[in-house]
């Protein structure tokens, strides 16, 4: 059975996608811009003359980023807290939504209610700052990864999942006489695949992305991550301390904005490209997220 | 053969171990404390990590009624009772704050709250899943970037002296227009970036929505010769209602939590007229002058009127639409 489209509908499947090709086109025009002119020769971006392709191609000012220490001490320190955070929030996440998943535990519900409390009430700014500063890690590595170390929402969303494994399964295994701690490894762990992946890619792009805990956290030039990098160099004004120390180096040859585009590109570089081959886990997380709402 | 004898064994224990059945009184909490230690082994980190740094902070508030100094702590420093809260209400400093606060969440809510409805409404009315997948994939990607980058973004696209957009107005014969450093394009400038940034990834929960209409009541009102918007109207809409009414109560209740993130990283001092919010301006009195107690006061205060607010639009949802929250 076919249903005639009238001519209006047909107009609206036109304009519908070009309205969405239009939008699309947004999304990717400025990375494009952004791309093109860190490609392209300084001449060419004084003179405006870079839109979405790079013009009079160069590699020039990629090799003066690449050979800037503080970008690459930053680099590092980022990679440094993604892996080292990631790893504690998958094992205190993984290991703490375990028994909560166990409908029998005494006392699930107020520690569930602890746990939710805490997403309602959100800590406070200063106190949680204060808190930190006690424990004498303002200014390390720890203020990134302690102070986030477990999400209530993530863990709520591992529960769930949990909670979708057959109980059989567990009764056999303690049957076999495996204690709870072997279980979440040997069990737990390898039958939560898609829920692993999602839990790990949320936090990680958290913190490859987050740029308020350390500019609350750190204050010293030696720690700083990509993003206070980046920040620094194109948002707080001091961007031509940097830049100029840089461009100092090249003798002023380079243009502030070509180096500050190439930045961009080295640190978008790493979400860009996995992202494409990771985005159905992403999606899967939030639709996840969406139904516990 | 696995199975069976997995089966088996499952049916056998059922009587000791059933754990989803045990009647209460069995044991007593001492007994099945001690008989699955290591449950509640396994919850300790979760509870030192939400006391620490959840309710140590949470309890931390008093300082807001205090004059907090670091030499006396939380405990011993001296009771102020209100006076933080009505330096507030008595500095006209404060009614700024609280404007530029409550305009950006508002230009939120007008704006940045129904553009992934309408995203997600047309995304589903795309017959070509290729094309879909494709507009989803590229859509998706911006709220992977972190706000320091697409800051750089905006930078290099609106920057008065080479972003290309002032280029094209240029070249079109206008004149170049300064929006990242003009207080009246401030806020228009923020709430558009974080569409940019966010409207393609919010269309997940409107889509799951959309996917979880019943086909049939497509079929049925194609019967009844309902064209598409008719359909639209009569059922693509009504069956995403309630996840839209959820969402915007929960909007609702953080309407002074605008992103601090987000505005922080657009600020410059030509701007703090028009952009300054409650937290940005908490963060620079609190963190960078060390004024703790007004600082908390202020988070105190955020926190009172987004429970109100929560509370209160919930209970008009409530009777006029049936949707809640709780």
């Amino acid at each position: 059975m076919k249903i005639k489209q009238s001519m209006g509908e047909k107009t609206f499947d036109v304009f519908n996608i070009l309205l969405l090709v239009i939008m699309s086109l947004v999304a990717v025009l400025p990375l494009l811009h952004v791309v093109a002119g860190a490609f392209s020769s300084n001449n060419a971006i004084i003179q405006s003359r870079v839109s979405f392709w790079p013009v009079e191609p160069t590699l020039q000012q990629f090799k003066y980023v690449a050979a800037n220490d503080a970008f690459w001490k930053a680099g590092w320190m980022t990679v440094k807290v993604v892996v080292i955070a990631t790893a504690i929030n998958m094992l205190l996440t993984v290991v703490g939504s375990y028994p909560l998943s166990k409908l029998y535990l005494r006392g699930r519900k107020a520690i569930m209610l602890f746990i939710i409390f805490t997403l309602v009430f959100q800590a406070p700014l200063i106190p949680t700052y204060l808190v930190v500063k006690e424990l004498h890690m303002i200014n390390t590595i720890w203020a990134l990864i302690v102070p986030g170390a477990i999400s209530a929402f993530n863990m709520i969303l591992c529960i769930t999942f949990f909670r979708s494994l057959p109980e059989e399964l567990f009764d056999a295994a303690k049957v076999d006489g495996m204690s709870d701690y072997r279980i979440v490894w040997q069990i737990v762990v390898p039958l939560s695949k898609p829920i692993m992946v999602t839990l790990l890619l949320f936090y990680a792009v958290g913190h490859w992305n987050s740029y308020f805990a350390p500019l609350l956290y750190i204050n010293d030039r030696y720690l700083q991550t990509l993003q206070m990098y980046i920040y620094f160099l194109i948002a707080a004004g001091s961007s031509n301390d940097i830049a100029a120390a840089v461009a100092g180096d090249t003798g002023g040859k380079l243009l502030p904005k070509a180096l500050e585009m190439a930045t961009i590109v080295l640190a978008t570089a790493p979400i860009v490209v996995i992202y494409p081959f990771l985005q159905k886990h992403f999606v899967k997380g939030a639709t996840l997220g969406s139904v516990k709402e | 053969m696995n199975n069976k004898t997995l089966e088996a064994a499952s049916v056998q224990v059922k009587k000791p171990f059933s754990n989803r059945k045990r009647k209460t009184g069995e044991l007593s909490f001492f007994q099945f404390v001690k008989k699955n230690n290591a449950l509640y082994i396994m919850l300790i980190p979760v509870f030192i990590y939400f006391i620490t740094f959840k309710y140590v902070p949470l309890l931390g508030s008093v300082i807001a009624f205090k004059d907090y100094n670091i030499f006396d702590g939380f405990l011993k420093s001296k009771w102020v009772g209100f006076q933080w809260f009505k330096l507030m209400y008595t500095n006209p400093e404060y009614a700024r704050l609280i404007k530029n606060t409550l305009l950006i969440s508002l230009y939120q809510i007008v704006f940045s709250f129904p553009a992934p409805i309408i995203l997600a409404c047309l995304l589903n009315e795309v017959r070509n899943m290729g094309f879909k997948r494709w507009v989803q994939t590229v859509l998706y990607l911006p709220h992977f970037l972190s706000w320091t980058l697409v800051y750089g973004l905006a930078y290099m696209m609106l920057s008065v002296q080479s972003g290309l957009v002032n280029g094209m107005i240029e070249g079109l014969g206008g004149h170049a227009f300064d929006f990242l450093q003009s207080p009246s394009a401030f806020r228009s400038v923020v709430v558009s970036a974080g569409i940019w940034k966010e409207m393609g990834w919010s269309t997940i929960i409107f889509l799951a929505a959309l996917s979880g209409i019943n086909p049939s009541l497509y079929e049925a009102a194609k019967i009844d010769g309902a064209g598409r918007w008719k359909q639209f109207q009569n059922v693509t809409f009504p069956g995403i209602l309630p996840a839209i009414t959820i969402l915007l109560l929960l909007k609702i209740g953080n309407v002074m939590d605008v992103g601090f993130e987000q505005v922080y990283i657009f600020l410059s001092p030509i701007t703090y007229e028009v952009g300054e919010i409650l937290d940005t301006y908490a963060y620079r009195l609190g963190i960078m002058n060390g004024q703790f107690s007004m600082t908390t006061a202020i988070g105190l205060f955020k926190s009172v009127i987004g429970f109100v607010l929560l509370v209160g639009a919930n209970k008009i949802s409530k009777s006029t639409t049936g949707e809640s929250l709780y």
